[in-house]
């Protein structure tokens, strides 16, 4: 049982919003006494999907929440847009699938740098993707 | 009909306790070594005048109501204290069921009606078994504390970086490499890297049990890592049957520089830093 | 519009990235880079890191890339100073950043940089070429 413990919504459609909205992040990490490695996981995975927002989803809104679940705290991020959606997500969750130049590890990437990651999509209507990391995880 | 047997717990307090000082006392599992008498005494009397107080009331089985918070709290805390004092299970266990042999002994010297006897027996009876339930959890949980704490010291013992020559760091690591160790080895080695200032770390394997391809995934992972920070890392300690099960797994360790035992490694990195290791001949005076 | 400083140094590049990079601040550096490699025909370019808490791919491809660009026009390319949480995060996404040369600070990246001219002016081509080809 996951309980949410505080919520913040965050608009993210300009390129220099990333570092606003990575450093509210590490806010929130440093509060929960999140250990500076997963902080670090933590931060470049909300990178990676920022960008995607931004690149392929045309900007939209990221949730911060401090979770926590027993003894546990964490961090989950929530992205959402209203993009054009993936048509085939496991392919977009396959290292070096790109549709634009990039490396294609955004997704597999930060799915890897997280202990929760869900991604759901729906052609023409948008993208969800939630991260989860735990303060000791 | 209704018989007030909290009135008569009330009464019978004293009764109660020498009571169940008798049984406790008598109980082969008794352990002084752990607590003393009087502690236990002490302990015990606590217990049944809390106990005896919420006897009382109406919801007197419902044990999630607030005025059983107290009764809780204190057997929760001597459960917990139990637990780190390394007392058994059987050993809690007593504790509290020979509080209920005494409460059923005393109701049944005091009450003659034998309908009444019976219903005020089950209703205690139900209210024991209840905080019994309580205490053993209580115990787990202090138990699992207990074992968690020394998981994370043994994981922060386990994982030593030593500096054997400036420059050069050593990381023996001993027992299995999961993937949170892993990150611990990481951490401490690269962090020791940043703070020395060294060029070559040698991380010594001959501890690990076995290599299958996770753990041959975090070694590469490691190594990478340190290549990243502009330092050489050398996995040493391969033993023959290491080799073996790599090289049957398919393993690709090619990129990795790694060498048989400790000394080669050293010896390696000594070249690495052009340094030279020379017996000296004794000059007689 | 943040730039940041690119310092020369006889034949050296030095770079010091001071502030959190976001993407076009990257691609700008990316284009300054190659564009002083080729004015002032430097022959190594130093990148110092220590000061950037992220690295995600996009930013590893830019540093991939300033490697990749500068060989080509005869300039090796030395990152330094990468902290141990940016270095863990980068293996676990997936980026090694193969073909990057690497060292603990900027002295020992300036080492790393005369070795490494040294030798190929020495013996122009041989152990070099291995490289090349890995890269």
């Amino acid at each position: 049982m996951i309980i949410s413990l505080s919520k913040d919504n965050i608009q993210v459609i300009r390129e220099q919003d990333v570092v606003l909205l990575r450093n509210r992040v590490k806010e929130v990490a440093v509060k929960i006494k999140m250990g500076l490695v997963n902080q670090t996981k933590l931060i470049t995975a909300a990178s990676e999907l920022l960008r995607n927002m931004l690149r392929y989803g045309g900007g939209g809104f990221c949730l911060i929440e401090i979770v926590s679940k027993g003894r546990d705290n964490g961090v989950r991020l929530t992205f959402t847009d209203k993009g054009p959606g993936i048509p085939d997500l496991s392919l977009a969750m396959k290292d070096g699938y790109s549709t634009g130049r990039s490396l294609g590890l955004g997704l597999p990437g930060a799915k890897r740098l997280v202990n929760e990651f869900d991604l759901k999509s729906k052609v023409g209507e948008g993208t969800t993707v939630m991260i989860l990391k735990w303060a000791n995880g | 009909m209704s018989f007030n047997s909290h009135k008569l717990l009330q009464k019978q307090k004293k009764n109660i306790l020498e009571l169940w000082m008798k049984n406790q006392l008598a109980d082969e599992g008794l352990r002084e070594d752990l607590i003393s008498n009087e502690d236990l005494r002490a302990q015990s009397e606590e217990l049944i005048s809390s106990l005896v107080n919420n006897l009382t009331s109406d919801d007197m089985e419902d044990l999630d109501g607030d005025n059983w918070n107290p009764v809780i709290e204190i057997l929760g805390g001597i459960a917990i204290t139990r637990a780190r004092q390394g007392f058994s299970p059987r050993e809690t266990g007593r504790f509290v069921f020979s509080l209920k042999d005494a409460l059923l002994t005393v109701l049944q010297k005091e009450i003659a009606d034998a309908k009444t006897l019976f219903e005020e027996s089950s209703k205690i009876s139900r209210v024991m078994d209840n905080l019994s339930i309580i205490t053993f959890e209580t115990f787990i949980k202090g138990r699992e504390e207990v074992i968690l704490r020394q998981t994370d010291e043994i994981a922060e013992i386990s994982t030593p970086v030593i500096r054997v020559w400036d420059g050069i760091l050593a990381l023996p690591i001993i027992g299995t490499l999961d993937s949170s160790r892993t990150q611990i080895v990481m951490e401490n080695l690269l962090q020791e890297i940043v703070e020395t200032g060294s060029s070559i770390a040698i991380l010594d394997i001959s501890g690990v049990p076995a290599v299958d391809s996770l753990v041959a995934q975090h070694l590469i992972k490691t190594v990478s890592a340190t290549r990243l920070m502009g330092a050489e890392c050398i996995i040493s300690g391969i033993r023959p049957e290491i080799a073996q099960t790599v090289v049957h797994l398919g393993i690709d360790l090619s990129n990795i520089i790694t060498k048989a035992s400790l000394a080669t490694a050293l010896a390696y990195a000594f070249k690495v830093l052009r340094l030279e290791v020379k017996r000296t001949t004794i000059t007689k005076n | 519009m943040d730039k940041i400083p690119i310092l020369r140094m006889g034949n050296f590049l030095l770079v010091t990235i001071q502030v959190d990079l976001y993407d076009r601040l990257a691609l700008n550096l990316e284009a300054d880079l190659v564009q002083m490699v080729s004015k002032t025909n430097a022959r190594g370019v130093l990148i110092d890191i220590s000061a950037v808490s992220i690295v995600d791919s996009f930013m590893g491809r830019i540093i991939g890339n300033i490697a990749s660009m500068s060989k080509i026009m005869d300039a090796e390319t030395v990152v330094v100073g990468m902290q141990p949480a940016v270095a863990i995060t980068l293996i676990e996404l997936g980026l090694p950043l193969k073909g990057v040369h690497t060292a603990l600070n900027v002295e020992r990246g300036m080492d790393l940089l005369k070795s490494m001219i040294g030798t190929t002016e020495e013996e122009p081509e041989e152990e070099q070429d291995d490289d090349y080809l890995t890269e």
